[in-house]
């Protein structure tokens, strides 16, 4: 069983969005947003991780001009007025895309695959997007 | 054990929704119980009636809702989602102004917090699709 803390007015979980695939050519990004928006309302101990393409997703300086497609990004930045504080990024997607972290449009926390493992184990409920 | 469901791709062109559908249909028979199951992304397009798949080919919407007709499942469609793809309840049509609705039964349209919630109130969430 997890170890769940009983808050007042209800039990509070650890919720982890893992998001992996950019930000364009397919709606996960946007729809995953789209639920960690909404999931602050719900108080719970929240963590997002970017690796694979999505990392791509709060990389700085986002153009969808020439797509039509809505730019999202500076969404990111706001999740901090929601409490979505814990982002993680994965040091090897980043190097593979010849990315660092000052390439990001939000302050993240850069872990290796070994960090990454074991924060998904610590995790109650893990949203893979 | 109890278990949220989220069923992440459409029927047809991809496994995941056969695969959420025979999870269920397991669990149920080995005792379990399916708190919901939430339909996302282009998951949502399990859940229109209008679906007419081949007379020899299964028929993955009424096999949800015959599901659910048995087991009083739960099964939420995510309304932005929904919206987005052309999936609508009676007052979901009328409220966006459309001629027609398509929900099949048993399936009822719902916000993205009963997703969360059912993350809280299971001991696993389960999510089917890429």
């Amino acid at each position: 069983m997890s170890d769940e803390e009983m808050m007042e007015g209800g039990v509070q979980k650890k919720f982890c969005y893992i998001n992996r695939k950019a930000p364009y050519g397919t709606i996960y990004a946007l729809e995953s947003l789209e639920v960690v928006l909404i999931g602050a309302a719900f108080e719970q101990d929240v963590s997002l991780i970017f690796m694979d393409d999505g990392v791509f997703q709060i990389t700085k300086g986002q153009d969808t001009a020439g797509i039509g497609m809505k730019n999202f990004s500076p969404t990111y930045r706001a999740l901090e007025m929601y409490d979505v504080e814990k982002l993680y990024v994965s040091e090897e997607s980043l190097a593979e895309r010849g990315l660092t972290a000052d390439d990001l449009l939000v302050d993240v926390e850069v872990l290796n695959a070994e960090q990454i493992r074991d924060l998904m184990e610590q995790q109650d409920v893990i949203l893979s997007f | 054990m109890k278990f949220t469901i989220q069923v992440n791709e459409g029927p047809y062109t991809h496994q995941a929704s056969d695969t959420a559908y025979n999870f269920v249909k397991a669990a149920l028979e080995a005792g379990h119980e399916i708190y919901r199951v939430f339909f996302y992304h282009d998951g949502v397009n399990n859940a229109t009636r209008l679906t007419t798949p081949p007379q020899d080919d299964r028929n993955v919407v009424n096999r949800w809702s015959e599901l659910a007709a048995k087991h009083n499942l739960d099964l939420v469609v995510c309304v932005a989602a929904a919206q987005r793809r052309g999936i609508a309840d009676a007052d979901e049509a009328k409220r966006n102004g459309k001629d027609a609705d398509n929900i099949a039964p048993g399936f009822r349209i719902s916000g993205l917090g009963q997703l969360i919630e059912g993350g809280i109130q299971s001991d696993r969430l389960v999510v089917f699709g890429d």
